[in-house]
């Protein structure tokens, strides 16, 4: 049973699993590392994935469904941001909000638009169907199979863990991100805005939030279904968590992630043992809670996370 | 010396509840070393942030060579010469000496940093000044006085002729002072004048040109520092004259020990031993003073003593009794009493009223609770009772704590902890942040303690408070007491000495 071909299966399934979850997870390390706490990830990803939809449904082109969803997914990011930064509101409360809010404007959209909840319409054309193999890479065996064998936002997701990893820690931004969730006051001492940064490190993770939802609706389906980021959102804050508040980190715990869920499908149609089907869906979610809890005690998180700052305000 | 180049005419600044400045004219002339000298709550730091563009004043003007200037950010402040060293250091702890000095001014083209130009750039610089570090150290392992060091570079990186210095000498030990004033000295050889923040007298007379004395947002006076007496500024500084130093009157001790504690050793946060070998003794009606500078073990020392930190090994014993395994609670009810060292974290339940925090730790019996519930009416007539014996300020015993000024908080932890009887007091860090008259109150209640045949142990990170209270004096560094030393027989410099290892220092 355990063939190339197999191997080879499983982590392309792996890889397509753990995208969604490595684009938020790394989005939102961006976030965190400028000092706002972001739980938001899941309503962003339900409006990225929604937008992305629509727009694909109406013009027809699925790569205008992409930039969609990454824009909307930044734009609704915005609010987050605002709330947080400019009117100094709890991070925790602000994420929930706009959690239950995008689960309830795409509803209302989605009766409004489509003239019933649900499902859309399937799009004409779905993204899912620009998989196009890597020369060279793509002759490695297993591996190279499975990895250089991907639909479009998978390698962009594999760009963008990269390019983030750049930006956060060799370019001017990236170091005046970093010290804005480390002692923001430091920053704003020696001439640069924490709000400016912080604006930047929220508007980032939704935008990557957006994406991910935009594959989950027009790559990995052709539709947008209420609910339909089942979660991921929250699994993405795990990957962030245990990765370490690095992009690398929670690339690896996405995949973790991935690993899990594509092995538990597997187990579950080949009925390697027989249990009932809830368990086999609640296994990579039950392996990500003791992840999470094992490496969580080991990373440290940004000094100031969570914080609100303010400039002129007493200090006792 | 002469020309004026940075000027304030008419400052005010206005906080929603404090008016932090009100009314402040000063110059500084160029090449000069000009102190600021004032109690805690002067308006001393908000003056040099209004100066520095991090606070907009409510009114008045700022002059920079003879010219108008408005600073809508410290990157204004910055960019025409002036640099700021804060009272609390503005420093990234995980990060290294070169990524703070260029932190938002970082060599390179485009949007990546030129790691190798900016190291070549610290060098230089620290070459230059002769202010040595390492550039790829990073901040969270160096002493306070080199973190200092880089937070000078900071500002010289950035081409500061003008330098403010807010409280430097504060965290640095006496030998330390020195180096820090011919450091100084230096930077004005070299052209930049400089602003130095204190509530020091001896500082001013030894470092200053001229000082200006704040009170209470307003300038009191201003003085060439060559023809003025520390009672003097003292005066100008509190507004009535002041007994500087409480005096310790010789005290017989009791020879049976209160409190004794034997090859203690405790870990810290990280699991790295932080009190080591730790043997010492208190008997009845004698202060023992820990001198030591921060971060050598201190709070970890105190919380293993009031069982809030577990005890690796050691034995920690209360009149004969090993009590290293007893909780906090039962320690406090064998009459241990303890000032802890931040009062708004551990001392203080800030939102609970004078009274309810008077009760904390005896809130379950007579006068504060009866047959099971709290009884207010004997709360409150309890704390009545000590706040007229403290004289603490307030409105009353139902007033919230966070209202009442540092000095009058301090007063209530002193009126719970002195009132319950103590055979033994760990006080760290009694006066930390309080002016001198509030200082002053609570040295002479813990000499009164003394007298009254208690044991007590003080924790200090001022020498000077060490020097006013201790009949005995250990010296911790590392998590071990290195020496100990009669008050009688030695002075601030040897101390300082052992506080930093023994040994003369090297940067
Ligand atoms: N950011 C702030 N917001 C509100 N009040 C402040 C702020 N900073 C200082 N204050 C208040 O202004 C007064 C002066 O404080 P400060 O300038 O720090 O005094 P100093 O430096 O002389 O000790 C104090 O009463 C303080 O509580
Ligand atoms: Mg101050």
């Amino acid at each position: 049973m355990f063939t190339l071909e197999f191997l080879t299966n499983l982590l392309s399934a792996t890889v397509r699993l753990s995208t969604p979850i490595t684009l938020a997870a790394i989005g939102a390390t961006i976030c965190e590392r400028s000092g706002i706490v972001n739980i938001a990830m899941e309503g962003i990803m339900i409006m990225g994935a929604f937008f992305a939809a629509i727009f694909a449904y109406t013009t027809g082109n699925p790569w205008i469904g992409l930039l969609a969803g990454v824009a909307f997914g930044g734009i609704y990011s915005l609010l987050h941001a605002f709330a947080t930064v400019t009117l100094h509101l709890d991070h925790v409360v602000s994420g929930a909000v706009m959690n239950v809010l995008a689960f309830g404007i795409t509803r209302f959209l989605m009766v409004l638009i489509i003239g019933h909840p649900g499902t859309t319409p399937a799009i004409p054309m779905g993204l899912g169907r620009y998989r196009f193999a890597i020369p060279i890479l793509s002759d490695i065996p297993v591996i190279g199979r499975a990895l250089f064998n991907q639909t479009p936002i998978v390698y962009l997701g594999f760009i963008l863990v990269a390019f983030l990893t750049w930006f956060l820690f060799k370019t001017k931004t990236g170091l005046h991100i970093r010290a804005a969730g480390e002692h923001p006051l430091a920053l704003e001492t020696i001439g640069v805005s924490v709000y400016k940064m912080r604006y930047l490190g929220v508007f980032i993770s939704g935008l990557a939030s957006g994406l991910a939802g935009a594959y989950l609706s027009i790559e990995a389906n052709v539709s947008f279904t209420e609910g339909m980021s089942a979660g991921r959102g929250f699994i993405a804050l795990a990957a962030m968590i245990s990765g370490g508040w690095h992009p690398i980190g929670a690339f690896l715990a996405a995949l973790f992630f991935g690993f899990a869920d594509a092995l538990q499908v597997r187990f579950q149609v080949l009925r390697v043992v027989r249990l009932p089907e809830e368990l086999f869906i609640v296994f990579p979610y039950l392996v990500t809670v003791i992840a999470v809890a094992g490496l969580v005690r080991r990373s440290r998180p940004p000094k100031a996370v969570g914080k609100d700052f303010m400039i002129e305000r007493s200090e006792d | 010396m002469g020309n004026v180049i940075l000027e304030t005419q008419h400052i005010v600044k206005q906080f929603p509840k404090v008016l932090a400045n009100d009314d402040i004219s000063i110059k500084l002339q160029e090449g000069e070393i000009l102190c600021l000298l004032g109690e805690n709550g002067a308006g001393k730091s908000t003056l040099m942030n209004v100066l520095y563009g991090l606070y907009q004043p409510t009114s008045g003007r700022i002059l920079l060579d003879g010219r108008d200037v408005q600073f809508s950010s410290p990157r204004d402040a910055i960019d025409r010469g002036l640099g700021m060293v804060h009272q609390h250091f503005m420093l990234l702890d995980p990060f290294t000496v070169t990524e703070n000095i260029i932190l938002g001014a970082e060599p390179g083209r485009g949007p990546t940093i030129d790691y190798g130009a900016a190291r070549r750039q610290v060098k230089e610089l620290s070459d230059r000044y002769g202010l040595r570090i390492d550039p790829d150290a990073k901040i969270e392992n160096l002493s306070v006085g080199l973190q200092q060091r880089v937070e000078i570079l900071k500002a010289l990186y950035r081409r500061a002729r003008i330098l403010i210095l807010d409280e430097p000498t504060a965290v640095l030990t006496p030998q330390e002072v020195d180096e820090f004033f011919s450091v100084i000295r230096g930077l004005r050889e070299s052209g930049v004048s400089i602003i130095i923040i204190t509530h020091k007298l001896e500082e001013v007379r030894a470092i200053s040109n001229r000082v200006y004395i704040l009170r209470r947002g307003r300038v009191e006076g201003e003085r060439e520092t060559g023809n003025v007496t520390t009672a003097e500024l003292a005066n100008l500084m509190v507004g009535r004259s002041v007994v500087l130093t409480v005096e310790r009157t010789p005290h017989e001790v009791q020879p049976e020990p209160v409190f004794e504690i034997e090859g203690l050793q405790v870990l810290d946060d990280r699991r790295i031993p932080a009190v080591q070998d730790l043997s010492l003794t208190v008997r009845p009606g004698e202060v023992v003073g820990i001198a030591g500078v921060d971060g050598n073990g201190q709070p970890e020392l105190a919380e293993a003593i009031m069982g809030l930190r577990p005890v690796e090994s050691g034995i920690i014993r209360h009149l004969g009794e090993d009590v290293a395994g007893v909780s906090t609670r039962d320690r406090i009810h064998r009459s241990i009493s303890y000032v802890p060292a931040d009062r708004h974290r551990y001392g203080l339940v800030l939102p609970f009223t004078v009274a309810e925090n008077i009760a904390l730790g005896y809130h379950d019996r007579s006068p504060n609770a009866y047959r099971g519930q709290l009884d207010y009416e004997g709360m409150n007539g309890n704390a009545a009772d000590l706040i007229k014996r403290f004289d603490i300020r307030t409105s009353g015993p139902e007033a919230a704590a966070m209202q009442l000024s540092g000095g009058n908080q301090q007063k209530v932890i002193l009126a719970r902890e002195f009132s319950r009887k103590p055979t033994f007091l760990l006080v760290n860090q009694p006066t930390r942040g309080l002016d001198v008259g509030a200082i002053e109150y609570i040295h002479s209640e813990i000499l009164a303690m003394r007298d009254k045949d208690v044991g007590i142990l003080l924790i200090s990170l001022e020498l000077e408070e060490i020097f006013g209270l201790a009949d005995r004096i250990l010296v911790l560094y590392g998590g071990r007491i290195v020496r100990e030393l009669l008050t009688d027989e030695t002075n601030e410099k040897e101390v300082g000495l052992y506080m930093m290892g023994g040994k003369e220092r090297s940067a």
